[in-house]
């Protein structure tokens, strides 16, 4: 019964070692790669140009094209560093330490995206830059979650230690996350009785919402994209000494 | 009475060792040899059980460690490079923490007759803050005869050490050994014991 | 045993902490410090304290209690100590709270007992003193275990102080804003009971899950020296 319960954890193991998901990610790609392009292009065309003026807002609203999927995005990147991070504690998988190394940029480039539309929606919604409401506080308390995670990656010389202690503070982070947003949302409620919401989301109308669904779907493919980009350059990079990554390297110099 | 199996280990994306296995059994000393940064610390930490995620078993006393490695670790004792001792405590209450952190009470008696095998009469009440290098070394030595431990773990025990205090450290290897216990060092010294000692030598690949 | 092992570490822990007066006395002038710097920096208008008394205080008491905890497990680490605390019978997490039990003598409870002066010197009415401290009694160990974890991360590292409040921050951002909202309702003479009892939550929970999280980190950190 062991033997065979052995025979199927090597088969995992095998199946995700980061050789295999090199191979694997690089036939997936193109069909992240190709649908990010068109979309994000479509998206913005459609929603920049040729979707109405809001009636309260007119052309400002337009920036939540962007900052919707970007905060979205934020939230379910860290969200994929935890989940990596706990695979990595758990099961040793040294794929997933990869992934969640490469991952870490990309989601904190996506929360620093929707700091900065959701800011400069503020402009000329509310006439300054940044305003304390609970949206882009929790945003940008979530920046400095991931601040932490990857200054703590870089801090070690033993690049699968540093790796572990990353993942480690992933999953406390994810767990304090929860908490977190409760208690800004508390706090903003007590300092600022308004409704002072910068996305209010009533029913909208099909013009809006559609191309608000091809970014959605456009970002989402871009972040993975990216985030296949990067994992597997760190996985060449981490498996450099290893014999298939030599042999590769032999044949891209034929 | 121990057993490694499949021991491995990495560092830095490097593979230290792989499939390492070996056995020892009482009244054997085994001699971790190998040039610098092989692994020879990381082996020993491992079979001690600080490295908690490198792969491999160890067996001791034909039961898995990892089942119940309280068990295993009360019959071991694990010096490191670093003497593991509290430089603003005096020595009594260094070894007397220590030895209640493994669930003994050291008596008065003990702690003097320790002492004196370690040649640190009288030294109770100094700070080891005060001690030298060498006297520190002999301090941590001196755990050996007050927990008494059927397994000795020694990472460069020859560290700081005087030629006088050399000869002394061998001579309590070997009684160790003879009367039944098990020694696993690492040490650039040439050892010269009067029992056997097997050799394990780590080779770069 | 594992109980008298667990009380033996708690014990050195203090024994070592007095005889090296340094390490707790700083943080606490440290706190005096910034609180000072408040009035100099912003202005010392008394209604304008007051108003800020509250999270200036926690503020303070929060850089306090960061700055001392690089302390926590680095001397053990480097003198070899902790790898012991390995090898006991004890559980690994028990020991952890055992060591930030007694920290937190040294740092929160000390700096809980200065709070009133604190208080007095930032103009908070002495009817708001007893939440302050209580508040404060209640945060500074919750305080104190999340930031055990990023000391216990960063032990092995050289420089690893100025990570440990970069990681942790943000998880001490709810116990600050419900502590000093505490301060503010009991400055307004609203009810506090619901504010202390969700600190006593935030405890509760940093109690259960810190000791495990910092312990795995300390693991970590052996296992790579």
């Amino acid at each position: 019964m062991t033997n065979w319960l052995r025979r199927l954890w090597a088969i995992i193991e095998s199946t995700v070692s980061p050789r295999y998901f090199y191979q694997l990610s690089g036939r997936w790609l193109p069909w992240f790669a190709w649908p990010a392009v068109i979309l994000i292009a479509v998206g913005l065309v459609w929603g920049l140009a040729i979707a109405p003026a809001d009636y309260q807002q007119g052309n400002s609203y337009r920036i939540i094209f962007i900052h919707v999927p970007s905060a979205s995005l934020a939230m379910g990147g860290y969200l994929l560093l935890a989940i990596c991070g706990a695979i990595t504690l758990i099961w040793r998988v040294k794929t997933a330490e990869m992934v969640a190394k490469a991952a870490a940029p990309v989601g904190a480039l996506f929360c620093l995206m929707a700091l900065v539309t959701g800011s400069l929606w503020g402009k000329p919604t509310w006439g300054t830059y940044w305003v304390w409401d609970a949206r882009l506080t929790s945003m940008l308390i979530l920046l400095f979650l991931y601040f932490g995670v990857m200054a703590l990656q870089s801090a070690f010389e033993d690049v699968a230690q540093g790796s572990k202690a990353a993942a480690l503070l992933a999953v406390v982070g994810v767990v304090n996350l929860p908490i977190i947003k409760y208690s800004v949302e508390w706090w903003n409620t007590l300092h600022q009785g308004s409704t002072f919401r910068i996305t209010e989301r009533p029913s909208m109308p099909p013009e809006m919402y559609l191309p608000l669904l091809v970014m959605f779907l456009g970002l989402y493919a871009l972040f993975a994209t990216l985030i296949l980009l990067r994992s597997r350059q760190e996985i060449l990079q981490r498996e450099r000494r290893s014999q298939w990554v030599r042999q590769l390297i032999e044949d891209e110099r034929e | 009475m121990l057993e490694l199996q499949n021991l491995e280990a990495w560092r830095d994306d490097r593979c230290l060792y792989q499939a390492l296995s070996l056995s020892l059994q009482p009244g054997q000393v085994g001699h971790i040899m190998g040039p610098n940064g092989v692994g020879k610390t990381t082996l020993l930490k491992q079979i001690a059980g600080l490295n908690a995620f490198m792969s491999g078993r160890v067996r001791w006393r034909d039961a898995q460690v990892s089942d119940d490695p309280q068990r295993y670790q009360q019959e071991l004792l694990f010096l490191g490079h670093l003497a593991g001792l509290k430089s603003a405590l005096t020595v009594a209450e260094n070894l007397q923490a220590l030895a209640v952190c493994r669930g003994m009470v050291l008596s008065a008696n003990q702690l003097e007759a320790a002492l004196e095998r370690v040649g640190l009469t009288g030294y109770d009440d100094v700070l080891v803050a005060q001690l030298s290098a060498g006297q520190k070394r002999r301090v941590a030595l001196a755990r050996l005869f007050t927990e008494s431990p059927l397994l000795w773990l020694l990472d460069e025990p020859f560290t700081a050490i005087d030629q006088a205090g050399v000869a002394e450290l061998e001579g309590w290897l070997a009684d160790h050994a003879e009367r039944g216990g098990m020694v696993l060092l690492t040490t650039h010294h040439r050892l010269s014991l009067r029992c056997p000692i097997t050799p394990i030598e780590l080779i770069p690949a | 045993m594992i109980w008298r092992i667990a009380v033996q570490v708690f014990q050195r822990d203090l024994r070592l902490a007095s005889r090296q007066s340094g390490e707790w006395l700083n943080p606490l002038i440290f706190f005096l410090m910034v609180i000072t710097l408040v009035p100099l920096a912003i202005s010392p208008e008394p209604a304008r304290l007051r108003e800020m008394a509250g999270g200036i205080i926690w503020i303070a008491a929060l850089l306090a209690v960061l700055l001392a905890m690089d302390g926590l497990f680095r001397s053990d680490f480097e003198d070899g100590t902790l790898e012991q605390l390995l090898l006991t019978p004890a559980p690994l997490p028990l020991l952890v709270l055992a060591k930030v039990l007694a920290h937190w003598l040294q740092t929160g409870v000390a700096l809980t007992l200065l709070a009133p002066l604190a208080g007095v010197l930032l103009n908070l009415p002495s009817s708001v003193l007893v939440t302050l401290v209580l508040s404060l009694l209640l945060g500074t160990l919750t305080l104190s275990l999340i930031s055990a974890i990023g000391a216990a991360l960063t032990v092995g590292l050289r420089r690893g102080g100025v990570l440990v409040p970069l990681i942790t921050l943000p998880m001490h951002i709810p116990v600050l804003i419900f502590a000093t909202g505490s301060i503010q309702a009991a400055l307004s003479g609203l009810p506090v009971v619901g504010y202390l009892a969700l600190l006593g939550a935030f405890l509760l929970l940093a109690l259960c899950l810190a000791p495990f999280a910092a312990a795995a980190a300390l693991r970590l950190a052996v296992s790579g020296s």
